[in-house]
């Protein structure tokens, strides 16, 4: 029994076989396309980001080196030294030691407050679990991608340090960009 | 006996001396503006930018380069033979200077009362020279490929024989059309016959046949099978490095200069401009090298459009098609040249 194709079948389109004359003239009037191809990224210019100079602009959702934050008014701490962005990290690179705040020396705005508050960026894999995890939005995750330095001591990032403002140094990809 | 060169008037020996210092030296400053060139073209061919952090704009990179090859250790393989091993990259850079004393720069003029011409030597047997020293310039690479002892080395130096060998005689016989149109083998005479009309045009088909055949001559993507660094690692110069991997490099390049400068003389009109243009005497040299220059272009455009050919098609490129085509092209001139 021989199967006989319907009409909703389509011959596949084949190209010229290749040699003889008209090969060697389609040939030619390829490479002139190709030359044409590579020509126009001449006239188009380099899309090279020149980086240490120029730099890769980030995503405003871009999770990269986390900051502590304050209330803007009182100048208190967010943090109220829960553990929970300890808890909720994955690789467990978060160290908090808490500590009651007194009257005399008040440092946030809940009972608690931080007195250690260590990440280890060298563990850190930037999932941004401690941001979602904390309460009172003390965490969040920066823009900040360049976090290399000669010693593995230097990046473990102290709260003075994460509270501290950041420097800015990674452009924000604009709108639609 | 036949003078080694006719040059028809009288040059004072120091005026020859003199002639070839500035050439060398003129050409070997080039050659690292080529290499530059070639990386910086090639980098703006794949929409990127190239060299650009060592001085200037990069300009300091071949610099930086050379200085890196010098400074390298002389190593070779206990397999290879020693002095031909040595000799290979020496053979392969004399060959190309020697073929660089061709190219006219330009016409004779009068400097310090004498007559000199603007070239390293005018002889009777113009393309006859630049073939003879470009076959020699195959034991540069045959030797180099050979001598090293090792089985790439090797293969790329059969590669090149077999390519060099087959793609020299299109070579050749396209240069056959120019020289009959012309009726002379001198390259100063070639150039000025075409002062009515430059040879491109009528000798159209030569001229193509010239450039690729050219493109395997200089070892140039896409018949690059000799170096082809993903089979071979690098071919002939696979086991050299330092001084010596830098002369091989550089006789490249110079014989990159060599053929562009062979196709501006017998294709492109030499020093002369079209629609009637005299420029001024001391002009013709820059004329020249501008025209060069388009040609190194044109090579660097090439190789990176083009991807490398299988080594059949590269033989059956060369002898099924480039060489009828090479032998009617000169066939067709020869009966064009006797009838008018």
């Amino acid at each position: 029994m021989t199967w006989t194709p319907g009409d909703d079948v389509i011959a596949v389109q084949r190209g010229p076989a290749p040699g003889g004359a008209g090969g060697a003239y389609r040939a030619f009037g390829e490479t002139l396309r190709g030359l044409k191809t590579t020509f126009a990224r001449i006239v188009e210019g380099p899309v090279t980001i020149q980086y240490p100079e120029e730099k890769t602009p980030v995503y405003p959702r871009f999770r990269g080196r986390h900051k502590l934050h304050r209330f803007e008014d009182t100048g208190l701490e967010k943090c109220v030294g829960c553990s929970l962005c300890a808890a909720a990290c994955p690789s467990d690179c978060i160290r908090v030691v808490a500590a009651e705040n007194t009257p005399e020396q008040r440092v946030s705005a809940g009972e608690r407050y931080a007195a250690v508050y260590e990440i280890n960026m060298s563990r850190c894999i930037f999932c941004g679990y401690c941001e979602v995890a904390c309460p009172f939005d003390a965490i969040t995750m920066g823009h900040d991608y360049e976090l290399s330095d000669y010693n593995r001591g230097d990046l473990i990032f102290t709260k003075e340090m994460l509270l501290d403002v950041p420097l800015e140094r990674t452009p924000l990809r604009a709108e639609g960009e | 006996m036949i003078a080694p060169a006719v040059v028809g008037y009288y040059e004072p020996w120091w005026i020859q001396i003199l002639k070839s210092i500035v050439i060398f030296a003129v050409l070997f400053q080039i050659v690292p503006l080529v290499l530059l060139g070639e990386r910086k073209l090639l980098g703006r061919f794949q929409a990127r930018y190239g060299p650009n952090r060592v001085g200037p704009f990069g300009l300091l990179q071949p610099l930086a380069d050379i200085g890196k090859l010098l400074g390298k250790e002389q190593s070779r393989p206990v397999t290879s033979v020693g002095w031909l091993f040595a000799l290979a990259p020496v053979v392969s850079v004399l060959t190309a200077v020697a073929s660089l004393a061709l190219i006219p720069f330009g016409n004779r003029r009068e400097l310090f009362g004498t007559p000199v011409g603007l070239y390293g030597i005018d002889v009777s047997i113009g393309p006859l020279y630049v073939f003879a020293f470009g076959a020699i310039a195959f034991y540069g690479v045959m030797l180099g490929g050979w001598a090293s002892g090792s089985k790439y080395s090797f293969l790329g130096a059969m590669r090149a024989a077999a390519q060099l060998v087959s793609y020299e005689v299109s070579l050749g016989l396209s240069l056959i059309g120019v020289v009959m149109t012309a009726q002379t083998m001198s390259l100063t005479g070639i150039v000025e016959a075409q002062g009515g009309m430059w040879y491109v045009v009528p000798q159209f088909v030569g001229f193509v046949i010239f450039m690729v055949a050219g493109f395997a001559e200089t070892n140039r993507a896409p018949f690059d099978l000799v170096e082809a660094d993903a089979e071979l690692v690098g071919g002939y110069n696979t086991e050299y490095g330092g001084a010596r991997f830098a002369s091989f490099f550089m006789a490249e390049y110079v014989n990159i200069l060599v053929i562009s400068g062979m196709a501006v003389t017998f294709f492109l009109g030499g020093w002369q401009l079209p629609f009637g243009i005299h420029p001024a005497g001391w002009l013709e040299p820059f004329v020249v090298l501008a025209k060069m220059f388009c040609f190194v272009f044109f090579f660097i455009w090439i190789r990176a459009t083009l991807p490398r050919l299988r080594y059949d098609q590269l033989m059956s490129f060369g002898w099924k098609v480039l060489l009828p085509l090479a032998t009617l092209n000169a066939l067709v001139t020869a009966i064009l040249v006797t009838v008018t």
